[in-house]
């Protein structure tokens, strides 16, 4: 414990202009080009005028961009030593949107906090993987064998991951579940233990499905055949489609998306960004957008990579999944690959919970790789 | 200071330990986060080949998917064309007509939406009703009237209260008016809702509000007024919306049609009759309608905004058959007005000289049979013209039994008589000339005692006061004139306004002369309708009386002294008069049908005078051969 103090003691000496400069601005230039993306695709979605969307969308980047430099210069061992603190807070608001939560689309997701309205789920997702980076990070090949050693990290799991079911947010749920099983894979659990997680995982599917809400069932529904009902719930993923493939290699060009436009696409400002940005832009477009946020994904790699303690690395891992999976989701559900979710695509959607969200994980995310060779203590068995 | 190797060892064993677990670790880290990356990579390019294949591989399918969304045809309907008389009047217009309509798939709830829209304009049951109907029949996405003929206010309080009915519109059409109302009603006859076997063919038919023509020149004529429907071509936008217009193909505008009757005398001449009486005034020269007028009649315009069934039930129940057309319709034994065709049908069999004379004592015999003359103390000799002129049944009995009925059918179907007359009139009956075919075909034999009966204008004929009409414009003319309504089509003139259109009848002049005269003389020179002559600035009237009976006289009554005047109205016999003026020049030719008038001489001749009198002055010197320029 000495030792660790002292280290802690020394590296807080480290000067701020030291730690902006460790700052890799090649990343939060990339962050930028994504939400110049986004700008100019709300610009379309507003017809044109900066006022509907773009510029919101731009003051919250700003807001999250500062948010975000300011965690990379916060010691990693500090936010180590917060993270449970942080899931905890996270669990509490959970719990209280769905005592208190205001209801939208027939769920209780959103919570106000002053002026802004959270999401506690999407922060969850962040404080979860906080959480199981730290609870993981001293943690030895032995220690993973040891299934003690796991199950409470799985609770750590499993309890947002029902609350946010009770929501009811399927989307959310899954994605939060996947997000800890890729700490949880990365940090070393045995292949078997987990392969046999996950096929639990799939023989509870049906009795979940059992207990879905009829939107969420007809949801997948209309995802295995959207025409099935053109009016209805397959109208978004037919309209989508359309968008998309009516954009060509070229696209309709900037405001001439007649899908957009016309208004056959549906949340066009939020969900379905991706398909404006298709629509307009083409495959180039689509193509290029694409390109910037794996490249987004791929600096998390890079950065879990880079560091030399496994918080770092887990935390790193836990937020790139987290991304990808929103883009993923996002744009799978778009192209009518999977059933729909109401999965933003960050930073280019309008929206600020999920925005604030990710530019807070991305602060963690610099954070672990300004602090990349800090001592975290030694490994435990 | 003890050398204490093993805990230099084993510290520095630790170390090694420690630093040992730490890469390995680190390895399996990096493996398991490469392999995820991996994964991620893999989902990358899942997306990747899933644009390609959308927006390249099957990019045009959605290009054109894309494109039907965006854009609309829809059909807009010319106007009607309209209907002139032949003084260029207007007997047909159109006129605005504000309505609302409601685009189903566009609303929400079609019933709150209707609920709503009852507050504001009160809609009854019955309309209700139609409205329910009409939106199951037709597509969620056709517009459905729901009320026309709206005023400024209901206009602009449904406007006001657009954002409350979803799905309802107010847009502007145009309705069919008829400014002469009941006097034209059977020639212009009406328009009406088409039914659903009429959708189909054109789909102009699918708009709402649309109308066809159900009778008369309105129907017969329905595609030319009717024009054909425009496109336009709209961008909308999800919901329906018109955001702008990409195309427009303008229709063919339905094309105004003149027909031949005055309507200033038509409506002259109904002011003269009453209820059961036909007149059909002909150009004589080549068979123009200039009136056909026969009450009761019926108001078009009421079929435009839908007929009640209170108001069906009325007509239709009406013994005097307001809908029917009379002139078309009506079927009369023609009585002694068929005597001048009997006679030339004599003529031409060669079973008499026009000088031949046949013996009247008051009745005629055949076998145990007396037919009876109307001139019960006999006419003594009578030749082909004192018979026409005396309308003596003797003479003709005798010619039908020396002809046959054949011989009189085949020359009264050259007189029109029992045939189509193809005029523009759908629903015309052609009536029925009596034959021994025809009589056989219904299963009875033919006796002599018939084809007496016949020779007078009585039996089995069914002939309208048109082929009347048509019969006297052909005697006056020698020519097979067609009765027609149609002038000019788009300002254009139909064939038919000149007598050479015409074709001969192939009837010997001298012969149509011998029946002209006796005309003449049955008018001007002491005949049946003596009391009937024009004023003589307008020349001389030739013409023909009829009685025709409705009832069998028999023999009892007829012993016991007969007075028709003592009958029951309808069982009185028809009056007829046929006519044709001037003699030596004709223009017009006419035939008046009075049911239950008693005497030809004395219901329908006058009448025929006032009519043709009416006629010389609004017509004169002759029937305007103008074309009214199609103004709009």
């Amino acid at each position: 414990m000495i030792f660790e103090r002292r280290l802690l003691a020394r590296d807080r000496g480290a000067g701020v202009l030291e730690k902006l400069w460790q700052i890799p601005w090649s990343f939060v230039i990339l962050l930028c080009g994504v939400a110049a993306i986004g700008y100019v695709a709300l610009l379309s979605a507003g017809g044109g005028n900066p006022d509907t969307y773009a510029q919101k969308h731009a003051i919250r980047f700003g807001f999250g961009l500062v948010l975000m430099l300011c965690l990379a210069l916060v010691d990693i061992r500090i936010i180590a030593r917060f993270a449970w603190l942080g899931y905890l807070g996270a669990l509490v608001l959970l719990v209280l949107v769905l005592l208190h939560g205001n209801v939208g689309k027939g769920a209780q997701r959103w919570i106000d906090i002053g002026p802004v309205q959270l999401q506690p789920s999407e922060l969850m997702k962040i404080m979860l993987v906080l959480a199981l980076a730290s609870w993981f990070h001293r943690a030895s090949w032995e220690r993973m064998g040891n299934p003690l050693f796991l199950i409470p990290p799985a609770i750590a799991v499993l309890v947002p991951v029902l609350l946010i079911l009770r929501q009811p947010n399927l989307g959310t749920a899954l994605i939060t579940g996947m997000i800890g099983a890729a700490v949880f894979w990365a940090a070393g659990m045995r292949w078997w233990k987990f392969a046999a997680a996950a096929g639990l995982a799939a023989l509870a599917a049906p009795i979940a499905y059992d207990r879905l809400h009829d939107y969420q069932r007809a949801r997948i529904t209309t995802f295995l055949d959207p025409e099935s009902d053109p009016l209805g719930a397959g109208y978004n993923i037919i309209q989508s489609k359309i968008a998309l493939g009516s954009g060509g290699l070229w696209g309709k060009g900037f405001l001439q998306g007649t899908q957009g436009h016309l208004n056959f696409l549906p949340e066009k400002q939020t969900d379905f960004i991706f398909t404006m940005i298709a629509e307009e832009f083409g495959l180039v477009g689509a193509m290029t957008t694409l390109a910037l946020l794996m490249l987004t994904v791929a600096f998390c790699f890079f950065v879990a990579f880079r560091c030399r303690h496994q918080f770092g690395r887990l935390l790193a891992i836990g937020l790139g999944t987290n991304y990808f999976l929103y883009v993923f989701v996002n744009v799978a559900m778009v192209t009518g690959s999977i059933p729909v979710g109401g999965v933003p695509l960050p930073l280019i959607s309008h929206g600020g919970s999920a925005m604030l969200t990710v530019m807070l994980g991305f602060g963690l995310l610099l954070s672990a790789y300004v602090h990349r060779d800090a001592e975290m203590g030694p490994m435990r068995d | 200071m003890i050398w204490r190797p093993w805990a230099k060892s084993g510290l520095l064993g630790r170390e090694r330990t420690v630093r040992k677990e730490e890469e390995r670790r680190r390895g399996i880290f990096t493996r398991r986060a490469a392999a995820l990356g991996l994964v991620q990579f893999g989902a990358f390019a899942f997306l990747g080949s899933r644009l390609y294949r959308l927006q390249i591989e099957e990019g045009a399918r959605y290009a054109t998917l894309a494109e039907e969304n965006r854009v609309s045809a829809r059909l807009f309907a010319p106007p009607r064309g309209r209907i002139l008389d032949r003084n260029g009047k207007v007997v047909a217009g159109n006129r605005l007509n504000w309505r609302a309509l409601l685009v189903a798939e566009q609303a929400v709830d079609v019933g709150a939406t209707l609920e709503t829209f009852s507050k504001i304009v009160p809609l009854a049951d019955h309309e209700k009703a139609r409205i329910e109907r009409d939106i199951r029949r037709s597509r969620r996405f056709v517009p459905v009237v729901i009320r026309e003929f709206l005023t400024w206010e209901e206009m602009a309080r449904i406007e006001v209260n657009a954002p409350d009915l979803p799905g309802i519109s107010v847009d502007m059409g145009t309705t069919r008016i008829y400014p002469e109302t009941e006097h034209l009603a059977h020639v212009v006859g009406y328009v009406a809702a088409p039914a659903e076997s009429d959708v189909g063919d054109d789909p102009l038919l699918q708009l709402p509000g649309i109308r066809v023509g159900r009778a008369g020149i309105e129907r017969h004529h329905d595609r030319i007024l009717r024009g054909r429907a425009g496109t336009v071509q709209v961008e909308v936008n999800a919901v329906g919306r018109v955001i702008r217009e990409l195309d427009r193909r303008e229709g063919i505008p339905g094309q105004d049609v003149q027909i031949s009757v005055d309507a200033e005398l038509q409506k002259a001449i109904r002011g003269k009759i009453q209820e059961g009486t036909t007149a059909v005034l002909l150009d004589a020269r080549n068979g123009e309608v200039l009136a056909m007028a026969t009450k009761p009649a019926f108001d078009p315009n009421i079929f435009n905004s839908g007929v009640s069934a209170a108001q069906w039930r009325q007509w239709t129940a009406a013994r005097s058959t307001p809908l029917i057309n009379k002139a078309t319709n009506g079927l009369y034994a023609p009585g002694s007005t068929i005597k001048m065709v009997v006679g030339l049908a004599a003529l031409e069999a060669r079973v008499c000289r026009p000088g031949d004379i046949v013996h009247c004592p008051g009745h005629f015999d055949f076998g145990d049979t007396r037919f009876h003359c109307h001139n019960r103390n006999g006419h003594g000799g009578m030749n082909l013209r004192s018979a026409i002129v005396a309308s003596c049944d003797v003479y003709f009995y005798e010619m039908a039994r020396r002809m046959g009925i054949d011989r009189i059918a085949a020359m009264a179907n050259r007189f029109g008589l029992g045939v189509d007359l193809e005029i523009e009139l759908p629903g015309t009956r052609r009536g029925v000339m009596p034959t021994r075919g025809w009589r056989l075909a219904q299963g009875r034999p033919w006796s002599i005692g018939d084809t007496i009966v016949h020779g007078i204008g009585q039996g089995f004929y069914q002939l309208t006061p048109l082929s009347l009409a048509v019969m006297t414009a052909r005697l006056a003319t020698g020519r097979a004139v067609q009765p027609h309504l149609t002038r000019a089509i788009g300002g254009r003139p139909v064939r038919g306004s000149r007598p050479e259109d015409w074709p001969s009848l192939g009837i010997p002049e001298a012969d149509l002369r011998l029946v002209r005269e006796a005309m003449w003389a049955v008018v001007n020179g002491g005949g049946t309708a003596s009391a009937s002559r024009l004023p003589a600035q307008y020349g001389q009237m030739s013409g023909k009386t009829g009685t025709t009976q409705v009832r069998r006289v028999s023999r009892e009554q007829r012993e016991r002294g007969f007075n028709v005047n003592a009958l029951p109205r309808e069982w009185r016999p028809h009056a007829m008069f046929v006519a044709y003026a001037p003699h030596d020049n004709p223009l017009f030719a006419l035939s008046v049908v009075v049911e239950h008038g008693t005497s030809g001489s004395g219901a329908a001749a006058p009448l025929a005078r006032d009519i043709l009198i009416e006629a010389f002055q609004r017509l004169r010197p002759a029937p305007g051969a103008r074309v009214a320029e199609a103004t709009r």
